[in-house]
């Protein structure tokens, strides 16, 4: 079977049902995408397929042959798009392990629409769970990038 | 925390082999241990915790273990400032476990109030044996040269690199610690400041490394089914079918030790494979049948229940008594009573527990996402029958850990099953066995009852309650809870009422029981701050004045005349003593930065609640609305005293996430026994707060301090759930005694 991930094609023998996630971390290596819950509820495996949003661990291997996959790895090249630069800004991440996918979610949000209500921006993020709590400061990193400032409104 | 080791301090000491919760200068013994100790550090040593390259890079180690708390960075960052360092040309190095660092057990909020003065001792000590060489090289007196920012300087202006010095520093002598000069307040450069955590870019661009991310060459996948009730054993199997599932290799039994749980693993089958999905698919595939235990009629509604019963009907052991408390409660004219109950939790981290290990030649190497390096290589080399040296023990990041990471079950499993196959072995747990094979939040049952004068004042304090012990998991025969455990909000309540008597019933386990993020003071503090507010309501009183009322005067408390064991949270009562000015302080700092008393809409209302909690004092307010059967929690504020705080920025996200960790609390978590067995699994039925369920306005406060430094990482959660209960009720008079919120209420 063949992919593509973050603009390379790859071939694998993993059987089709194997979900996208476990082809990019045991077999890509690609160890930003993260396994939470293996069943669409937390959003840590969040990637973009034909730039959507998708929970990587319920997207199995036989989807994925004619689209592309971008990862954490390849929204930019070297961490500069500016939802990283807002989350490092806002010093986000606390344990990290969830922000791989919040960064997916909330850059998907802001590609489709650059100036998110408070409202929007609950909506497109309430499928990735942040255990540590981080929720302010994504709000924050979001409304900034948007060009809202910090305002809590 | 703290509690565990205090209950069973011989066992666990035993398993952990660290003799005291600290590190003193001595430790520079561990030098000897230098070609172990220290990760990867490769520049020249100054000594345990310091090294330095020839280029000037200087490598700090981080001992205790990163789940989101800044430690990684925070302690670095008290070594750096007493050394003068550039924090720019400091990398920050993970330790291996070894008990030449002392504890690095992270949990029980200690790793800044245990180690900041030890970190300030290092890097003073490297700072001095720098100035040393750079005076031997000048041939000039030591008290000409000052080091500032990476250079020592020479008072005729002269400098030197700090790398250029690496050499001849390391061959200085260690000075005394009676010799050393730390830096005053005022010199700070980096303690006081928000300097971004070091694995910030990492983390934004994936590259940061937690549990999962370590393969080995030829590693194989582990999938385990465990026993659905503690104490079960493989009765009979089939794996023939999951044999048969492509890409799966074996399916072998994994034992459990006899006797107490404590940081074993439980019975399980395990499937291994080539890789995640083969090993999980071919785990669907088996076919087991468990023996029943002492364990497998667990139903925890039935037993809470029972439990409730229990404290309202009947005395218990006494822990805290002061004054007559029958004879007050007999000659009230007003009582008041209520019972609280509070269900068992899950810690669910986001990254739930794995591990890699590899065992070759007599020796085991793990890779692990652990709080506690000493603990998970103690605990391995028991089941492996190694020496502790013979296990090496390496800590990735946590993706969280909340205290779950404290047990080392899970790189036991991969370690039996390394040694088993042959091969390097990774376990990784699914989220529905993390969510069913925990140490569980204990659940707990209280009845809380006090007499009021003319006035309202309570003239009595009877508080009563049952929880499984997490003395259980390591000694079957702990059947309730000790005064250490009764230290966290119960036990200690500040109350200047005449008559006061604490008790405790017996609530045998039936799970493992393990501490969660502020552990007992979760349910105490949801038990004792709601019933603050139900006396002030009885009362007529503001609930604020009325908790100002109830502490009363200022003063330190001192439990031993009322034969109460206090624990402090391990700390000497001199150094940190219960100072009701503090708690007091945090609750008016709070109050003033809040409309309380405001005029609000019908269905919204505001509550409060305070408490001391890992020797910090931390007070929570929220704000709440109630229509149509559907809460909605509006804002949530937080502030805490915790004495000399190293990051504030790091401080203030960790009240943050306490609060918001409290809102799941309040709110949503449940986990439920029938028949011994979890009935959740994942989270859509053990849900957590998401974001659309976060108040839009969370705000917290640090009360500046220039006392002792106090825990931070755990404190914001027990004030929570009781500020949104108490807000409940002033929102609608409806008053909840039972947590989560979401059985009453649509959340
Ligand atoms: S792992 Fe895919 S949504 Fe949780
Ligand atoms: S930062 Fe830890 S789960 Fe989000």
């Amino acid at each position: 079977m063949k992919l593509k991930v973050n603009g390379r094609s790859y071939e694998t023998e993993a059987d089709a049902d194997t979900p996208l996630l476990w082809i990019l971390r045991d077999e890509l290596k690609l160890t930003g995408t993260r396994y939470g819950c293996g069943d669409a509820i937390c959003g840590a495996c969040t990637v973009h397929f034909n730039g959507v949003p998708t929970r990587a661990c319920r997207l199995p291997l036989s989807a994925v042959a004619d689209g592309e996959v971008t990862t954490i790895e390849g929204l930019s090249a070297d961490g500069s798009h500016p939802v990283q630069e807002a989350w490092r800004r806002h010093n986000v991440p606390q344990c990290g392990f969830c922000q791989a996918g919040q960064i997916m979610s909330a850059s998907a949000l802001l590609a489709g629409n650059a100036q998110p209500t408070d409202d929007d921006i609950d909506s497109a993020m309430s499928g990735n769970i942040c255990r540590c709590g981080t929720y302010p400061r994504i709000r924050a990193a979001i409304r900034d990038v948007a060009g809202r400032g910090e305002d809590a409104s | 925390m703290n509690s565990v080791v205090h209950l069973s301090r011989r066992r666990f000491l035993a398993l952990t082999g660290v003799s005291a919760s600290g590190l003193l200068l001595g430790g520079f013994a561990g030098v000897a241990n230098a070609a172990r100790a220290g990760g990867d550090a490769t520049g020249q040593r100054l000594n345990l915790f310091v090294s330095l390259r020839e280029d000037g890079t200087v490598e700090i180690i981080a001992h205790r273990s990163e789940m989101g708390t800044g430690i990684r960075t925070s302690l670095p960052q008290v070594v750096a400032d007493e050394m003068e360092a550039d924090w720019r040309r400091v990398t920050v190095v993970q330790a291996i476990g070894d008990a030449a660092y002392g504890s690095q057990n992270t949990d029980g909020s200690r790793s800044i109030r245990n180690f900041y003065t030890t970190m300030r001792h290092m890097g003073a000590t490297a700072r001095h044996m720098l100035e040393a060489a750079a005076a031997e090289h000048w041939g000039v007196p030591q008290d000409q040269c000052s080091a500032r920012q990476h250079q020592v300087i020479h008072s005729d202006g002269r400098t030197l690199d700090f790398g250029e010095l690496a050499v001849a520093a390391a061959g200085q002598k260690v000075p005394q610690p009676a010799a050393l000069m730390l830096k005053s307040p005022a010199q700070f450069r980096y303690i006081g400041r928000d300097l971004p955590i070091v694995d910030l870019h990492d983390i934004t661009t994936g590259k940061a490394v937690f549990g999962a991310d370590v393969t080995l060459p030829g590693m194989v996948y582990a999938s385990i089914e465990r026993t659905p009730h503690l104490g079960g054993r493989i009765a009979a199997y089939d794996g023939a079918a999951a044999r048969k599932v492509g890409g799966v290799l074996d399916v072998v039994e994994l034992k459990a030790p006899q006797g107490a749980p404590g940081f074993n693993n439980v019975e399980g089958l395990a499937v291994i494979a080539r890789n995640t999905w083969s090993a999980i698919k071919g785990r669907k595939a088996l076919d087991v049948k468990w023996t029943p235990s002492e364990h497998s009629d667990h139903d925890s509604e039935a037993y809470l229940d029972a439990l409730q019963e229990k404290v309202r009907a009947g005395a218990g052991t006494v822990a805290r008594e002061r004054g007559d408390v029958d004879a007050a409660l007999a000659a009230a004219g007003k009582v008041v009573e209520a019972s609280y109950r509070t269900p068992y939790l899950a810690h669910a981290p986001m990254e739930p527990p794995v591990t890699v290990a590899r065992v070759a030649d007599e020796r085991c190497e793990v890779w692990a996402c652990t709080q506690n390096p000493q603990a998970t290589q103690s605990a391995v080399a028991e089941a492996l029958g190694l020496d502790k040296k013979a296990v090496t023990v390496h800590v990735t990041l946590l993706g969280g850990g909340f205290g779950r990471k404290s047990k080392p079950d899970y790189s036991v499993e991969a370690a039996r099953l390394a040694a088993h196959v042959g091969k390097p072995v990774q376990v990784a747990w699914t989220r529905e066995d993390d969510i069913r094979h925990d140490y569980y939040h204990s659940c707990s049952a209280m009845f809380l009852k006090a007499a009021l004068d003319d006035a309202g004042n309570a003239t009595a304090w009877l508080a009563r309650q049952a929880s499984p012990p997490i003395g259980a998991t390591f000694d079957t025969t702990v059947t309730q809870l000790d005064d250490g455990n009764l230290s966290q909000t119960f036990g200690s309540v500040p109350f200047a009422v005449p008559n006061l008597r604490v008790e405790s019933h017996e609530a045998p386990a039936h799970t493992r029981i393990g501490w969660l993020r502020s552990v007992y003071n979760i349910p105490f503090a949801f038990g004792v701050c709601s019933f603050v507010d139900e006396l002030a309501h009885a009362a007529g009183r503001d609930p604020v004045e009325y908790w100002e009322a109830m502490i009363g005067d200022d003063r330190y408390l001192d439990f031993a005349p009322e034969g109460f064991a206090f624990s402090n949270y391990g700390r000497p009562i001199a150094e940190y003593p219960y100072d009701t000015a503090r708690l007091k302080n945090v609750l008016r700092t709070l109050v003033a930065t809040i409309p309380w008393g405001e005029k609000l809409p019908a269905g919204q209302g505001w509550g409060v609640a305070v408490t001391r909690s890992f020797l910090s004092y931390v007070s929570v307010a929220s704000k709440v609305s109630v229509a149509d059967g559907k809460l909605q929690v509006l804002e949530m504020h937080g502030a805490i005293d915790a004495g000399t705080v190293v990051n504030p920025d790091r401080v203030h996200a960790q009240i943050e996430g306490g609060m918001i960790f409290g809102l799941s609390v309040a709110l949503l978590g449940q986990i439920d026994f029938e028949r011994g067995a979890v009935k959740q699994s994942n989270y859509h039925d053990y849900p957590v707060a998401r974001i659309q369920q976060t108040p839009k306005v969370i705000r917290s406060h640090i009360v500046p301090s220039d006392a002792l430094p106090a825990g931070v990482g755990e404190p914001g959660v027990p004030p929570t759930a009781p500020s949104i209960a108490n807000a409940v009720f002033a929102a609608t008079g409806q008053r909840i005694r039972e947590l989560p919120l979401s059985k009453h209420f649509s959340v």
